[in-house]
């Protein structure tokens, strides 16, 4: 096995299938913990009626409040909360691609490209800046 | 988010003279097909299923999911337009995510021009997030409707790369290395990338109609890429597979944000469409799609129509 920090390692087409298989990991352990959170949730709503009926534009509209934010999403994650679970495993899902990125910026740093680093870090740079500013 | 259903109104004659009134209004009306009078287990079970043959259908025809899945819940379901386009959004990027690792295999993507080109798209993503929370529902209704009607088009007309090696490169195209080489049973194929500033350009608009649709918007990726920067299809395919989870994630960061993303339909239709996806892709190499995508864009074309004219009469 090669070092991980070595040139030979990032530099050959071994790295992409790395990133490739990360990708596939993300979506399934999110596809785990959407289920996982989804038995709870329908346990947790079992006969409820659902209603997602159309709401005019301008009224008051959205999931609950703590749904919507990572830091109220974790505690009630701890709870067994059913939606807060299947709502952490979106966030997974999100974060896959966006991780993805961040290796591919490491890859083009080992490679010597830093032209193609810079345009990584841009890329993720407009993704956390739209993440933490937030849109409230 | 739910209303306790009550038994009791069927006992209440007032009660249930006052609700007939409703129930014939919605009666007349031919969608949403299913509404209301269904619990959460059979409401999420059906969903699942339509899930199912959403990602399947999305796959072989190679639409996508998200494409599918907007239609399904607006005018199957009459779910709110908001939250189909939150869960259509999450399903881009997982069967964006799924389907990566086997396109990386083959070893065509080009990752220099799906990363430069996703300065565009998550700009334009961020954009198109922003200005969905504020446009009012039955434009959306119409721009989804006119997009998913060039996607349709796109899909039965025929594909042919018109590369010349022999045209000179574009400069910038050089100077960002973009030019690139695919692999094929006749040896390797090098190309040169063309007309950067243009295919930029149409990348940001391709992202803006993602962050304002939750769709993917592959079809108008992969034309900015074919027809203004002469990438070989299998290139540019594969290549705009690798750049929709990351825009899609842009604007998904937005919708959790907003509350437009619901984990009682995020969880039926991401596990759905992923296994009727997978399906899909095993079962493609077997049966002749030629038929089946002309089949499915004549549907894609009735859903369009029906989505524009339920946007601008108030039911999504």
């Amino acid at each position: 096995m090669k070092h991980i920090f070595s040139r030979e390692f990032w530099g050959e087409r071994d790295v992409e299938q790395y990133i490739g298989k990360l990708l596939r990991y993300g979506v399934m352990l999110s596809c785990a913990i959407t289920i996982f959170g989804g038995i709870i949730y329908l346990y947790q709503h079992k006969g409820i009626m659902v209603d997602y009926s159309p709401v005019p534009t301008g009224m008051s509209f959205g999931v609950d409040e703590y749904l919507r934010e990572l830091n109220t999403i974790f505690p009630r994650m701890l709870h067994f909360d059913g939606a807060a679970i299947v709502q952490f495993g979106v966030l997974v899902l999100i974060a896959t691609p966006i991780i993805r990125v961040a290796f591919s910026a490491f890859s083009f740093l080992i490679e010597k490209d830093y032209l193609y680093v810079v345009i990584t870090l841009i890329v993720l740079a407009i993704i956390l800046a739209n993440m933490l500013l937030g849109l409230h | 988010m739910f209303y306790q259903h009550n038994y009791l109104r069927l006992l209440c004659p007032v009660k249930a003279i006052k609700e007939s009134a409703s129930l014939e209004r919605k009666s007349k009306t031919e969608f949403p097909l299913f509404r209301y009078d269904m619990s959460l287990e059979l409401f999420t079970f059906i969903l699942f299923l339509g899930a199912i043959a959403a990602g399947f259908l999305g796959s072989l025809t190679g639409l996508g999911g998200g494409v599918v899945v907007i239609p399904l819940l607006t005018l199957g379901f009459g779910v709110d337009m908001r939250y189909a386009i939150g869960a259509a959004l999450v399903t881009s990027i997982a069967s964006s995510s799924g389907a990566a690792a086997a396109y990386i295999k083959e070893g065509i993507t080009n990752v220099r021009i799906g990363m430069f080109l996703e300065i565009a798209t998550t700009t334009g993503a961020v954009i198109g997030a922003v200005i969905a929370i504020w446009l009012d529902k039955k434009y959306i209704a119409l721009i989804f409707g006119c997009v998913l009607i060039f996607s349709a088009i796109r899909t039965i007309t025929k594909k042919e790369d018109k590369i010349d090696p022999s045209a000179p490169a574009d400069k910038l195209a050089e100077k960002l290395k973009l030019n690139g080489s695919y692999p094929t049973k006749e040896g390797v194929v090098n190309y040169k990338v063309q007309n950067v500033a243009a295919g930029y350009s149409l990348m940001t608009l391709a992202g803006v109609l993602s962050g304002l649709l939750g769709i993917g918007s592959g079809a108008l990726k992969v034309l900015a890429m074919d027809t203004a920067m002469k990438i070989p299809f299998k290139v540019s395919t594969t290549t705009s597979n690798f750049m929709v989870g990351v825009t899609a994630a842009a604007s998904a960061v937005i919708y959790l944000q907003r509350g437009y993303i619901d984990p009682g339909l995020a969880m039926p239709i991401v596990v759905g469409v992923l296994l009727g996806a997978f399906f899909g892709s095993k079962l493609l190499p077997k049966v002749n799609v030629k038929k089946l995508r002309l089949l499915f864009s004549v549907v894609i074309f009735f859903l369009a129509i029906s989505m524009i004219y339920n946007g601008f009469t108030g039911k999504l």
